[in-house]
């Protein structure tokens, strides 16, 4: 009955623990060999749609389907997924070998079979020498990599990861951030990952879902994500420094508050009308225009430096703009000092413009 | 772990000079009194409990060596008053209260005795079996999530807060034939139902077998739901996504993880069959005739109703080397590994 093209497509999903409504009516639709990652702040509900994806929990209401096929009361083994923990959820009695067999076994699958899989799981995640090692004799690096090595054995079409990461440190997590990407581009299959570090989905994704309350606020691209935002949520949650805010009126074609006037030239609005209205306009400190290429930016204005934040790379100068605080990313280099007066730019075209009220994109 | 590890070794080459003893002196010096106590309680008084029981003791302990005409042999004397002659005792050394391994030897002499023992090990079987199989099948059950757990686990807990007995005369109520299961059941109208195991010489063990689980399986039901719950719940789903029944995932990776507590469990309800006293005082005493004996019951027997002491010492010292003898091999495999790991 349903011949569409989609790895995983998710319908009208209701998820409730009791009262409380943890999904709500959550559509998602994933292509095959994408890399969809779940981004959201703690308590979202990200592992709450994956659990459901990989039939952990029964949803509330809605539908669920894996490569075409209705899989909403299947069993979390027959819907062809597999499925990497946060805490690897290793067996800890049994041996690397002992792991990744283990679920293989109890589906009498045939030994050579077994063997082969094995081998090139092993291969692949460079795990050959861990084989008859136990998991408490492991680091936390090679346990990640046991625990994908036990989703790769199941030689399955969509790949889940709850968290995979967040239990390393900040440098193993970069290195096995890559790792998986790799893993990716070589087996090309679905994957859904969920993560709360931002770095992770942008460096990671195909595309992100930016959840908060059970809903996905935004699905797209990481490039989309981070540039054309469609409500304040998430123009907030990604970029590191955050966006700066303004409220502020729409007023004949531009942002206006106080005596700061930015004309909303090569902006490009969701709608081909915009009426005067309350608006919050957010500039990212990035895409603030210091230096010599001030003098080609569209709009242009006076700041006072109040306090510098170097950061190595990049030095975050904050600055007042129409009497708010206001974050501008300099290089790391700048020479600039405290209560210096400093010529700044703004592009309209890079900014985004929201409604006060709905907070959505203008 | 590496780092780790040779930060320690420097940490120690730092002390060592100082000798060994001399480490952390307050916290030895304050642990005196705890280590004395030990040392008196179990160890002097295990040791004192041994030596008597090579002892003729019976209403109070003997003087272990007291002084007693072994032999005495006359010498013969002038009186120096009026010169007659006359003889003098000379009475012999030291001798002992020794007996050596008599009261073993009328230890295993006595059927009663064979008899608790092959009483306590049908009971032990089968209470150590029955308990951590219902024990661990019960909190198995009631992990998965049903209503009124906390109802459920109180009532079966409940009877772990009663003394044995208390429970011991509860079964016996239950158990008896007049009033108890049988007589419910022949008022059913089966009237030749029979279930009078407290009376039967054969069944008695298991009379009290059932009270002693009903009594003890709560307990181990709790430490092993406590070990359930403390299982990683990643690793249930983990089995699940690989399409693992749930029974397999109990036996293969749950028990095994389980260790610990199921070490815990066995010491604990080992503790009880050793010492299975007042549950058969409560309902049997021991009876029908001698049927329902136990080591324990021996013991307290001799030593405070038929003032044997030596006798029901020679029987603890018995109870204890049993133990030991399991035990220390066991303990040494279970705790002693671990280091060489
Ligand atoms: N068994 C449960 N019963 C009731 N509420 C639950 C249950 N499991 C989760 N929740 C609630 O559902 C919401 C979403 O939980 P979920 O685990 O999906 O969050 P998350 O986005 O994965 O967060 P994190 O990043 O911290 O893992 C939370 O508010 C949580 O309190
Ligand atoms: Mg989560």
């Amino acid at each position: 009955m349903n011949t569409n093209n989609f790895s995983v497509q998710i319908k009208d999903l209701d998820l409730a623990f009791g009262p409380v409504k943890v999904l709500r009516s959550l559509d998602l639709d994933i292509n095959h060999g994408e890399f969809l990652v779940l981004l959201g702040s703690s308590g979202c509900g990200k592992s709450t749609l994956l659990n459901c994806i990989a039939g952990l929990l029964e949803p509330t209401d809605g539908q669920i389907f894996i490569n075409g096929e209705n899989v909403t009361w299947k069993e979390p083994s027959e819907r062809g997924i597999g499925m990497v923990f946060q805490s690897y959820a290793l067996y800890p009695q049994m041996t690397v070998e002992g792991n990744l067999t283990f679920g293989l076994r109890n589906a009498r699958m045939p030994k050579a079979e077994i063997q082969k899989r094995v081998a090139r799981a092993a291969e692949i995640l460079q795990i050959e020498p861990l084989l008859q090692r136990k998991p408490g004799a492991l680091s936390g690096g090679q346990r990640q990599r046991v625990a994908s090595g036990r989703a790769l054995v199941r030689d399955v079409d969509v790949f889940l990861f709850d968290e995979p990461l967040s239990n390393l440190d900040a440098k193993l997590r970069a290195d096995l951030r890559v790792e998986i990407k790799r893993l990716h581009e070589q087996l090309q299959n679905t994957m859904i990952y969920v993560t709360h570090d931002q770095i992770e989905a942008m460096t990671l994704a195909d595309r992100i879902a930016i959840m908060k309350g059970g809903n996905i606020m935004q699905l797209g691209t990481p490039h989309e994500i981070y540039n054309k935002p469609l409500n304040k949520y998430v123009a907030d949650f990604i970029g590191s420094p955050s966006m700066n805010f303004l409220d502020g009126e729409f007023k004949g074609g531009a942002f206006v508050k106080g005596d700061v006037r930015l004309p909303m030239k090569g902006y490009e609005f969701q709608a081909a009308q915009t009426p005067d209205q309350a608006v919050t306009i957010g500039i990212r400190p990035e895409h603030v225009i210091t230096g010599e290429l001030v003098a080609n930016a569209p709009v242009k204005m006076e700041a006072k430096v109040e306090l510098i934040e170097p950061m190595g790379s990049d030095t975050l100068v904050w600055v007042r703009v129409a009497g708010e605080p206001f974050r501008i990313r300099v290089d790391g280099q700048t020479q600039l000092r405290n209560r210096e007066t400093l010529t700044i730019g703004i592009d309209p075209a890079r900014a985004s413009l929201f409604a006060r009220e709905s907070e959505v994109r203008l | 772990m590496t780092v780790a590890d040779t930060g320690t070794a420097s940490a120690t080459r730092v002390h060592r000079r100082r000798p060994r003893i001399l480490r952390n002196l307050a916290s030895k010096t304050a642990s005196i009194p705890m280590v004395a106590t030990v040392l008196v309680i179990f160890i002097g008084c295990t040791l004192w409990t041994v030596i008597y029981s090579f002892t003729k003791s019976r209403l109070l302990p003997v003087p272990l060596f007291e002084t007693m005409p072994l032999f005495s042999i006359p010498v013969p004397h002038l009186l120096a008053s009026d010169g007659s002659w006359d003889f003098t005792l000379i009475t012999g050394l030291k001798s002992s209260s020794f007996v050596g391994t008599d009261q073993y030897d009328r230890l295993w002499g006595t059927r009663r005795w064979i008899v608790s023992i092959g009483n306590l090990g049908i009971y032990g079987l089968c209470s150590m079996t029955f308990s951590l199989v219902i024990g661990f099948t019960l909190a198995a059950l009631l992990d998965r999530k049903i209503r009124f757990e906390n109802a459920f686990r109180t009532i079966i807990l409940y009877p772990f807060a009663l003394s044995f007995i208390v429970t011991g005369l509860v079964w016996q109520w239950i158990l008896n034939p007049n009033f108890g299961i049988q007589k419910v059941v022949r008022d059913l109208g089966f009237e030749n139902f029979v279930f009078d195991p407290l009376y039967n010489d054969k069944y008695v063990v298991y009379g009290i077998l059932i009270a002693g689980l009903w009594q003890g399986t709560g307990l181990v039901m709790c430490l092993m739901l406590a070990g359930i719950r403390g299982i990683d719940e990643d690793i249930w789903k983990a089995s699940r996504v690989e399409g693992i029944p749930v029974w397999k995932t109990y036996v293969m990776i749950v028990i095994p993880m389980m260790r610990p507590v199921f070490v815990t469990s066995v010491v604990i309800i080992g503790a009880g069959i050793v010492k299975v006293y007042d549950l058969v005082v409560a309902q049997t005493s021991g009876g029908p005739g001698i049927s329902s004996q136990m080591p324990a019951l021996y013991v307290m027997d001799k030593m405070f109703k038929d003032q044997n002491l030596a006798q029901g010492f020679a029987a603890s010292t018995v109870m204890l080397m049993t133990v030991a003898i399991i035990l220390i091999p066991w303990a040494y495999f279970e705790f002693g590994r671990k280091k060489n790991v």
